[in-house]
């Protein structure tokens, strides 16, 4: 089984993210970056199958600009085979991603393609369905747990109000949950190493994809901040404020 | 313009998301209709659609959609779509609507929005970004626009007349996957991520134990929630987190007991109708987002609560 794994740059976790003052957008500029936490479990799973011989190569891939080959040197310290990054200037909405995804898999020839259910920037959890569709594959989204049986993988699924276990045909995409596993902590020789290995690029001309956005972005802004909320003295002022004034209980 | 409404039922009835989402198409000024897709044995849901807005209901029903597998049912919300000159297509948002309708909007090849929370007009939607720290207006002029939409931030829609139905083809042909089991959460507790109330749980809790918590839940219908340190703690279970990454949830009342606060927990419960939290660090950042704030041992404070809850 070949997998094919991607991984998005984003704006670290633990990062305060800031509007730019004229709203145009996110400011990125300082901003500490990491791996897409989803994409990390996704990563440390594909490099488990490999470990376990389930897997016989993993090629970990990236979308954006020189500075996102970053996650692509975390992947390969994390165990990956081979990384290649599509080269774009601009962020790609997810319908662009799964076209570029889907015609580097018509090169690559994956079994299964598994990535995070969504990149923590932009929250859309569109692209694995989206690449899906394109390739005519069967989906297996919000997997906690992946076990191959042969053809087939039987994934456990993170639905609202409990789980669902389905067995999709390989070829597949599946899209990943954080409780799916807890990713390594990369040792510093695998670090080392992983700066010499190269990297391949390959450009949204040479794929054949279009990356214009369809949507516009008209501006963004903080949530307006809560009111400022009062002290309670007691749980009897509590309930009376619940009951007679938010009216919620 | 005219829109279609993905529905979500339990086999008998469309759920509160659905009839929040019906009102969220509903602005986009267009006449709705409604389709359903399921087994055999969910035409009855059919009548839970006598909601005013909605024109005609469309059953897609067949033992192919019976699990709402994402590659059967995407492939006859993209047929019906197309086959009807939809314009738009709506979904509350959910595991399930998540699942599919990127593959639907993929098949008609226009880009979706995700989890918009408000619509302005016919092309220009609000949805939060960077785990609701960031909202963005988007114009959109697909000629399909699909969308999901936080069912929390739109009215329940009004009783209205019985609409029209119609029956359509469901697949035959089996798909790349198959329902294999499912599991539903352990307790009779709401979902949480559409419950009204949530009872949380930091690790705080490990002061009183969990079944303080679950018993003030009972009390008010909660669901429980927790943060990422009683995860981690081992209290509380993972799907029960609420958070950037975890869960996002905006019930009607938020109870917060012995949170801290963290910016990944806010994130994910900010937009909640009332916060209370319940914390003896007088310095927790949870209280800068709290309505209702009190500074107390839980080992007190939530028997009493309970109590008070009795009376009241």
């Amino acid at each position: 089984m070949k997998i094919l794994v991607t991984a998005k740059r984003v704006i670290d976790s633990t990062v305060r993210v800031r509007v730019r003052p004229d709203g145009s957008g996110v400011d990125t500029a300082n901003a500490k970056m990491a791996m897409n936490p989803f994409d990390e479990t996704a990563v440390e799973q594909a490099v488990r199958f490999r470990e376990a011989g389930a897997a016989s190569e993993v090629l970990a891939v990236t979308l954006g600009d020189a500075g996102s080959e970053e996650v692509l040197r975390t992947a390969l310290a994390f165990g990956a085979d081979r990384a290649l990054r599509v080269e774009s200037d601009n962020p790609l909405e997810p319908l662009a991603v799964s076209r570029a995804l889907a015609a580097l898999v018509e090169r690559e020839q994956p079994d299964l393609v598994l990535m995070g259910k969504q990149a923590i920037d932009d929250d859309s959890n569109q692209v694995g369905q989206m690449l899906a569709q394109h390739l005519g594959w069967g989906q297996a989204t919000f997997a906690c747990a992946i076990h191959p049986e042969g053809e087939e993988l039987q994934v456990t699924r993170e639905v609202d109000g409990g789980r669902r276990t389905v067995a999709v045909r390989l070829p597949a995409v599946v899209t990943t949950e954080l409780d799916l596993n807890q990713p390594r902590y990369i040792k510093l020789p695998n670090i080392m190493k992983a700066k010499k290995k190269p990297i391949d690029r390959i450009s949204l001309d040479d794929l054949g994809v279009d990356g214009a956005s369809r949507l516009e972005l008209l501006g963004v802004e903080e949530p307006p901040p809560r009111a400022a909320g009062e002290r309670v003295a007691s749980v009897a002022e509590l309930v009376d404020r619940l009951k007679n004034d938010a009216q919620v209980i | 313009m005219s829109v279609l409404v993905f529905a979500e039922h339990d086999g008998a009835g469309v759920t509160e998301a659905t009839r929040r989402a019906i009102t969220a198409a509903a602005n986009l000024g267009a006449p709705v209709d409604v389709v359903v897709t399921g087994g055999e044995d969910a035409a009855g849901v059919a009548d839970s659609l006598a909601i005013q807005g909605v024109g005609r209901v469309w059953l897609c029903l067949g033992a192919a959609c019976a699990d709402q597998l994402a590659e059967p049912v995407s492939g006859q919300l993209a047929s019906l779509v197309r086959d009807e000159g939809y314009q738009a297509l709506v979904a509350a948002t959910s595991t399930q609507s998540r699942d599919l309708l990127p593959r639907v909007a993929a098949a008609l090849d226009v880009q979706m929005l995700s989890d918009v929370v408000a619509i302005e007009d016919a092309e220009t939607f609000v949805r939060p970004i960077h785990g609701g720290s960031v909202l963005a207006r988007m114009r959109c002029r697909e000629p399909v626009r699909v969308l999901t939409v936080r069912a929390t931030r739109f009215d329940r829609s009004e009783a209205g007349d019985p609409p029209a139905v119609e029956r359509l083809e469901a697949p035959t042909e089996p798909g790349p996957t198959r329902l294999l089991e499912e599991h539903g959460s352990a307790s009779d507790r709401p979902e949480l991520t559409s419950a009204r109330v949530v009872v949380a749980g930091g690790r705080g809790v490990a002061d009183i134990g969990i079944e303080a918590l679950e018993a003030l839940a009972d009390q008010l219908g909660a669901a429980i929630g927790a943060s990422r340190g009683a995860v981690e703690a081992g209290l509380l279970p993972n799907e029960a987190q609420v958070g950037l990454t975890a869960k996002v949830v905006a019930p009607q009342l938020y109870i917060a007991a012995g949170i801290s606060g963290a910016i990944y927990h806010v994130s994910g419960m900010k937009d909640s109708g009332v916060i209370v939290a319940i914390n003896h660090d007088p310095e927790a950042p949870i209280f800068e987002v709290a309505d209702y704030g009190l500074v107390a041992d839980l080992r007190e404070a939530l028997p009493a609560l309970r109590e008070a809850l009795e009376q009241s």
